[in-house]
């Protein structure tokens, strides 16, 4: 696939689940990624499909009762699933850091939230040398609020100094996404992991948490795994695109290729619903049919039973992800080629 | 919180105990018996003159408004009037059992969070757990049993068969004590009396642990049912995401949250713990402000009664504002 010889993130075949009263919810299943170093890879699926949990699994954050029921998860060729309480501590903050999906309920109400992000330096003791108890460590602390300043300043919260000792609530949505992005870099993580980051914020402020991420991963090098139920944020952001489709990776390569033409039938309805300036509503076309049973998949495609090119094959057995060109691999039996056919639309293929 | 802010809290307190003097005040009159009968003693050979001069003396021969309007005006001047019976003033005989009354309030409550706080705090985050479901059915029991009878129990325990605490009054007596304030601990300190100071101590406990024990139940509860709901939010998981270990998640990012409500119902249990202490006072002998209403009701002793009434609301008034004050320390989403 992309190049390998850089990998910083590599995931073999994990599988998650969430036993529930009702069975057992896999919520992810059998999925493979790598990511290189540097690189801006996004996950891409409709609600449910299992995105938020790669992401919480590979810092082993699941909320219960998640569980990682199978697979690797090789940070720098070391397995994070193998490491110890102590160990996995010092890689979350430190190595790879979060970035949570609904920044309102995120921060902690009740500390500042400049010394929400300063826990953070001081956990993984950032500032070397002697740890004094509380009212000792004042050279210490002034050290840390420096640091503290200055990423706020770089994610660009006005006037640092003045929001260092105030809440939560009294930052604006905005205001405490940058907070928690700042939190997140503040000790320089390599891998920076977004869920959804921009989902509950309006439009200008989304543009404007993109441009900041893609300019983090510029100056830092930082490598960013982002989850978006939105292709064309997607599409602007990253290089690197994974849609899932029921806890599975439908279709992986790279982000212009799946935009422009997708083979997934999948990938190319979530194209098709995706409004445009100009375009009157009818003609946003949603995915029939809703999102499978994740306790009850079916034995095939678990696309099958809302999409017009399956045939009897697609609902018999497991699918694999065949490699359609080059970078590029489906988990499909009827691909599209739209190459081929220029002409391909979305409503043709519903009159097939 | 500013200062002028506390002092409006404070001045607003005085319509409730106002209406509260009020209302005992006419409780007390509506209530069959004749007060004079109950200060001559039953069946004594009183002549007219004397019944007659006791009336006057303590204005029972006025009309109803004319004796709450002398009753009001005396109180703002913190007279609170004369006993019927121990012929002292009310206010005396109150300050000199609230110490007492006080100390024991403190030793409870110090005795309640020391238990309800890591029970609480461990039924959460072990929850549905063996732990979890004997201290929720111990808690349980603690909030449903009487106080009157769990006392009993442990004088028969503790002081009965085992002899290791003392089952009644504050203090030995051939500890020594030379009693400067009434709190008998801080008196104890201040005279360097170590043998007063534990033996002070040891007989705190059982009441002590009586009258929090209701108190720690639901303290308990309240800890055990805000972590539980805390230790789901997302900002446990961004703690977690940033390295805190899991003891640094609980006592600090969890219980910090967790203190907003557990403050509340404190501040409401306080009327738990004035109600209570009259009957673990009477149970334990202690010479409190508690044990001295009983009695004042028993014999009619209706200013003593009203007194101490006007003391106990003051105390829940008081106990208000400071969970209130509390409040704006611990969530800073309350400014006053
Ligand atoms: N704690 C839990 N207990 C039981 N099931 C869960 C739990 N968390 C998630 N799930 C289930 O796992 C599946 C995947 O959830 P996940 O949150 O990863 O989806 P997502 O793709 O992030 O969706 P969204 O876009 O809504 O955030 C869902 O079907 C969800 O119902
Ligand atoms: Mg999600």
């Amino acid at each position: 696939m992309i190049n390998t010889n850089n990998t910083l993130l590599e995931i073999r075949n994990l599988s998650v689940t969430y036993p529930t009263r009702r069975g057992e919810v896999k919520a992810v299943e059998n999925l493979s990624l790598t990511v290189p170093a540097g690189g801006r890879l996004c996950l891409v699926g409709e609600s449910g499909c299992g995105k938020s949990t790669v992401l919480h699994a590979i810092l082993r954050l699941l909320r219960p009762p998640g569980r990682i029921t199978n697979g690797e998860l090789l940070f720098r060729g070391r397995d994070l699933r193998k490491l110890r309480a102590k160990e996995i501590q010092g890689v979350r903050g430190k190595e790879i850091s979060m970035i949570f999906q609904d920044p309102l309920t995120t921060l902690n109400p009740v500390f500042p939230v400049g010394e929400q992000i300063r826990e953070s330096l001081r956990l993984h003791q950032i500032i070397p040398g002697l740890s004094l108890p509380w009212p000792l460590d004042i050279i210490r602390r002034k050290q840390e609020k420096e640091i503290v300043l200055k990423a706020m300043q770089e994610v660009g919260i006005p006037s640092p100094m003045d929001r260092y000792s105030i809440y939560p609530h009294q930052f604006s949505g905005g205001m405490q996404q940058r907070a928690l992005i700042a939190l997140a870099l503040v000790c320089g993580p390599a891998l920076l992991l977004a869920d959804e980051p921009t989902t509950s914020l309006d439009v200008t402020i989304q543009a404007q948490i993109l441009d900041l991420m893609l300019k983090i991963n510029q100056d830092h090098n930082t490598t960013i795994v982002m989850v978006t139920h939105d292709l064309g944020v997607a599409a602007e952001f990253c290089d690197t695109i994974a849609v899932m489709y029921a806890g599975r990776i439908v279709e992986i390569g790279p982000a212009e290729t799946i935009v422009i033409h997708p083979h997934h039938p999948y990938t190319r309805g979530l194209l098709t619903c995706r409004p445009h300036i100009g375009e009157k509503a009818q003609q946003v076309k949603p995915i029939e049919g809703n999102v499978p049973d994740l306790t009850h998949l079916p034995p095939g495609c678990a696309f099958a039973p809302r999409c017009p090119l399956a045939q009897t094959v697609c609902e018999q057995g497991p699918v694999p992800l065949i490699q359609v060109e080059k970078n590029v691999l489906t988990r499909c039996l009827q691909p599209v080629d739209n190459r081929r056919d220029p002409s391909w639309t979305w409503d043709q293929i519903v009159r097939i | 919180m500013k200062a002028t802010k506390i002092l409006e809290r404070v001045l607003a307190a005085l319509p409730i105990m106002l209406g509260v003097a009020i209302t005992v005040f006419l409780f007390m009159r509506l209530t069959p018996g004749d007060p004079v009968d109950i200060m001559m003693g039953r069946g004594g050979a009183v002549s007219e003159g004397e019944i007659e001069k006791l009336r006057s003396e303590f204005n029972l021969d006025k009309p109803l408004y004319t004796q709450l309007g002398i009753y009001l005006k005396d109180a703002i001047h913190g007279n609170l009037g004369y006993s019927y019976i121990q012929k002292y003033p009310v206010t005396t005989l109150i300050i000199e059992r609230l110490p007492a009354t006080i100390e024991l309030a403190i030793a409870a409550l110090i005795i309640s969070l020391v238990i309800a706080f890591p029970i609480g705090i461990a039924s959460a985050v072990w929850q549905n757990s063996l732990l979890d479901r004997l201290s929720m059915a111990g808690s349980f029991l603690g909030i449903s049993m009487p106080s009157f009878w769990f006392g009993i129990i442990l004088i028969l325990l503790f002081g009965v068969q085992l002899h290791i605490l003392p089952v009644q009054g504050r203090i030995d007596f051939d500890a020594h004590l030379s009693i400067k304030t009434g709190f008998y601990i801080w008196d104890s300190i201040i005279t360097g009396n170590h043998v007063a100071l534990i033996s002070t101590i040891k007989h705190l406990i059982l009441p002590g642990i009586t009258l929090g024990a209701a108190e720690a139940a639901v303290i308990a509860r309240v800890i055990r049912s805000s972590m539980l709901e805390i230790l789901r939010s997302d900002y446990i998981v961004l703690a977690r995401s940033k390295g805190a270990s899991e003891w640094r998640v609980i006592l600090k990012h969890a219980l910090r949250n967790a203190l907003i409500p557990t403050v509340t119902i404190i501040g409401l249990q306080v009327g738990v713990l004035l109600g209570g202490n009259m009957i673990v006072e009477t149970v334990f002998s202690w010479p409190g402000l508690g044990r001295m209403v009983v009695s004042a009701i028993f014999a009619r002793d209706f200013p003593l009664v009203q007194g101490a009434v006007m003391v106990y609301a003051f105390t829940f008034v008081m106990a208000n504002l400071i969970v209130d004050i509390l409040y704006t320390y611990l969530n800073p989403k309350i400014t006053f």
